[in-house]
């Protein structure tokens, strides 16, 4: 029953710093951070810690007031010391010093033939409080998933092919066991299938390969092709009415550990990626770890900027900033605040294009070609011209130029008929990537998400 | 370029906040782009880096690709005038006759045309929007040579005021401007944009027996007469040569037309421009071109005049079909977007042209009328391919 499915439409970002496959001998961050505007749609924020107060990795520090069963939990024990907020108090991070022993939190943990055993509710329940729920997704909108939701099926995105992203079966080497447990435990939430998507010109690794319980499929063609929600679309598109669950390869590997070993544990290799690092490698570290340690001292030239996740679909951050929940790799680019005499008409092939208008030879370069690309927006904002190019670098069968005027007119029926429901903002970053008229297109389809979802 | 900067930036403050010139802003920021790109960097969320392209760059894509239509049309002003009477003369007469008669159109057009949308981007204060750079060139490449300036300019102004600022501005417009202005000449002045107006002959007289009549209008004077249009052709202009009107010169484009749009290669070396830099749709001009050939030869089957029995490959080359498949009917504000859409709204242009043509004899020229008509349909043919892939996704949904 797999499926293989090859697309064409894409465009592959050829970064150059590609974090090689070692991980660096460094000390751990001093401190980590859990940040609630990681968590879209995560309205009313409470806290259940205070400053000062001690944690270890599990304890709950957050939930969400309006989905209060969710727990986000400390992922290092230490102190709280501080919780940083912003305008209208809005909590923006909670700051862990993070202890030199680390301490967990005791969940029950489990054979492997006991997994069999628990029910969906027992197990959901361990999830919640365990704090690994988080990590489930749920389409539409790309939200924390609604516990009492039950999934038509769940889709696992095996690669990732953002640019410079890293390489999933080398952060999971060795999790086999977690990562088939934390499979068996997802299946006990879905009537459906649970969708196990893989590259299909790529190796299978033992680790996603062998896994059993779900329908292994394969998927061929450039970037957003390692995208989910471009995998969904074509294994079992969401409709109105509809409710599918993503999770990436990490938070399956956490549920499992999460019932084996009965410790919540927020380990994950963090890749440091981009055309400024000194020495591009993985760090074996903790969600939400403070970057600090990795880049000090590890970066070329003064002006750069670090972003969390990935150059597409990621966040600036400060040096000393925090990596954001769901990402795992920090990218460092040059900054580009500078003017260029004749830039936009002076031919260059540095400059990386979708496009081949007069002068953008990158076309030529072959697709080895690394790049080394900046902040600079390589142009000023302008009106919507509709040349048709969103079709054709997202292989999806939607009028974005349609969904977007949509969005923008809040025409709500429109939203809804062309397609709202099956994108998210990663889905459609290449979209505002070669943007002719450099519009913030991800922005603009959450406000459109937030109004569906409100309405 | 140190320079130029460091004098924008002395004169920056009078244009900022609080400075004396604010309202002048976009004016300052449209002169300032043209020398430097801006030094705006990504937001802190979503894209960290952005594509190399942005609107100038392909707008100025759009230009080079018209510069073989420019220049060829100029020396064919000039070409056209020693021909009409009778002298001989090297190519570089030629082109300065053409130059002297093309340049002031040229200057007009962008004048009138960048001074209304600077005046519209300190009203609204909104920045300079870089359509008009290639509606500028457009417009004197679809006008006859000797049109009075006063006439460019005020085609320029309507076509800019009411074919495109009164729907929003670059993005929002519903005809193709260019055509607009065209448009506006051939209805304001009807009797001033047809005849004898296409050889500019300054104040000479022709050599006995010469016409400048165009193709199209010859071929619909042969079907009136009931002669042959490829023998009407033929018959023409013999005193300066002949076979003035064959297939190849009207292919290469030596004969008389509108400024830019009388030679087929040169519009479509420009298409191919267009096509490899990937900025005009191919699907478009292919399926005018495919459009106008299919009904050219259905006409020929049920052929009741003489202009119906013209061979197809004729219709090509006559007239401005491959300047307006190849730079008008590719617009992608005026359009059709979508994938389907492109190639129903191309082959309807071609149809429509060849009808028009044939049929209507008070429009020698089709190909205006139907990309201007298509202009007006683009959203309707779009709305139905949408409506499909919401019907798709209708389908397959339960609630």
């Amino acid at each position: 029953m797999s499926k293989i499915v090859k697309l064409k439409k894409g465009f592959d970002i050829n970064l150059a710093g590609k974090a090689e496959k070692r991980i660096a001998d460094s000390p751990q961050p001093e401190t980590f951070a859990i940040k609630p505007p990681n968590f879209i749609g995560m309205a009313r924020p409470k806290l259940l810690v205070a400053e000062g107060d001690n944690v270890k990795a599990g304890t709950p520090v957050l939930y969400n007031k309006m989905q209060e069963h969710v727990m986000y939990c400390a992922p290092v024990s230490g102190e709280v010391v501080e919780i940083k907020r912003g305008a209208k108090r809005k909590i923006l991070e909670i700051k862990i010093l993070a202890d030199k022993e680390m301490e967990y939190e005791a969940f029950p943990a489990h054979n492997v033939s006991d997994l069999a055993n628990l029910n969906r509710d027992q197990a959901q329940e361990i999830m919640l409080k365990g704090g690994v729920w988080p990590n489930i997704l749920q389409r539409p909108y790309g939200i924390v998933a609604n516990e009492n939701d039950t999934p038509k099926a769940i889709f696992v995105s095996t690669f990732d092919t953002h640019p410079l992203a890293m390489d999933n079966a080398y952060a999971l080497k060795g999790d086999d066991s977690n990562f088939q447990a934390g499979i068996d435990i997802l299946k006990k939430f879905t009537n459906g299938k649970i969708h196990l998507n893989h590259d299909l010109n790529g190796e299978v690794s033992s680790v996603f390969g062998n896994v059993q319980n779900v329908q292994h499929n394969k998927f061929s063609g450039p970037h957003p092709v390692g995208n989910v929600g471009v995998q969904i679309h074509h294994l079992d598109p969401i409709n109105k009415g509809e409710v599918a669950w993503t999770i990436s390869p990490f938070g399956v590997a956490q549920i499992g550990k999460l019932f084996l070993t009965g410790k919540h544990d927020a380990s994950k290799l963090v890749a440091l990626a981009g055309s400024e690092v000194e020495n591009p490698q993985h760090y074996k570290t903790y969600t939400g770890a403070c970057i600090n340690k990795m880049v000090d001292g590890n970066v070329k030239g003064d002006n750069v900027r670090y972003v969390s996740g990935n150059v597409l679909t990621g966040e600036k951050v400060e040096s000393d900033g925090y990596l954001n929940y769901y990402d795992n790799m920090v990218t460092v680019i040059p900054e580009g605040d500078y003017e260029e005499a004749f830039g936009w008409i002076l031919p260059t092939s540095k400059r990386l294009s979708f496009h081949r208008a007069f002068g953008l030879m990158s076309f030529m370069n072959g697709a080895n070609k690394e790049y080394v690309l900046d902040t600079n927006q390589r142009g000023e904002k302008r009106a919507f011209v509709m040349t048709g190019a969103f079709e054709k670098v997202v292989p999806m069968d939607i009028y974005f130029d349609y969904l977007f005027k949509a969005i923008l007119s809040e025409d709500f029926d429109n939203m809804e008929a062309l397609g709202i429901y099956e994108v998210v903002e990663e889905d459609i970053a290449l979209c505002e990537f070669i943007d002719v008229s450099k519009h913030d297109l991800q922005d603009i389809l959450r406000e459109g998400l937030n109004l569906i979802q409100t309405s | 370029m140190k320079f130029v900067q460091k004098q924008f930036d002395k004169i920056k403050p009078l244009f900022e906040k609080g400075g004396k010139f604010e309202k002048f802003h976009p004016i300052y920021e449209g002169n300032r782009t043209l020398f430097f790109a801006p030094k705006i960097v990504t937001g802190s969320k979503g894209v960290q880096v952005r594509d190399g392209i942005d609107l100038k760059r392909m707008m100025m894509t759009v230009i080079i690709a018209m510069v073989p239509c420019l220049l060829f049309g100029m020396w064919n002003v000039g070409h056209q005038y020693f021909l009409a009477t009778g002298v001989e003369a090297s190519l570089l007469d030629k082109v300065g006759i053409g130059a002297m008669k093309v340049v002031p159109i040229i200057a007009v057009s962008y004048i009138v045309g960048l001074t209304i949308e600077f005046a519209i981007c300190v009203i609204r204060q909104h920045d300079v929007n870089e359509g008009f750079l290639v509606t500028g060139m457009l417009i004197p490449l679809v006008l006859p040579p000797t049109l009075p300036l006063w006439q460019v300019g005020l085609a320029t102004a309507f076509a800019v005021i009411i074919g495109k600022e009164v729907f929003g501005g670059t993005g929002m417009n519903i005809l193709n401007v260019a055509l607009t202005a065209r448009a506006f000449l051939y209805f304001a002045y009807p009797s001033q944009i047809s005849g004898e107006i296409w050889t500019y002959l300054g104040d000479k007289v022709p050599v006995d027996g010469y016409s400048g009549a165009t193709s199209l209008a010859l071929a619909v004077e042969a079907s009136n007469e009931g002669v042959q249009v490829v023998d009407k052709l033929a018959q023409t202009n013999t005193v300066i040569g002949g076979d003035f009107f064959s297939l190849s010169n009207m292919f290469f484009g030596f004969i008389p037309g509108s400024i830019g749009e009388t030679s087929t290669l040169a519009a479509l070396i420009g298409g191919a421009i267009l096509i490899a830099t990937g900025v005009g749709s191919w699907k478009i001009i292919v399926s005018v071109f495919g459009g106008a050939f299919l009904t050219g030869m259905l006409m020929n089957a049920t052929a009741v005049n003489t202009y119906m029995e013209l061979p197809p490959e004729y219709h090509m080359v006559i007239g401005g079909l491959a300047f307006g498949a190849v730079f008008m009917a590719t617009d992608p504000v005026s359009a059709a977007p979508t994938e389907r859409g492109t190639w129903i709204y191309g082959f309807m242009i071609g149809v429509l042209t060849i009808v028009i043509r044939v049929f209507n004899p008070a429009y020698p020229e089709g190909i205006m009328l139907a990309i201007l008509f298509m202009n007006v349909f683009a959203p309707l043919i779009d709305y139905y391919v949408v409506q499909g892939n919401k019907k798709r996704r209708l389908a397959r949904a339960t609630v």
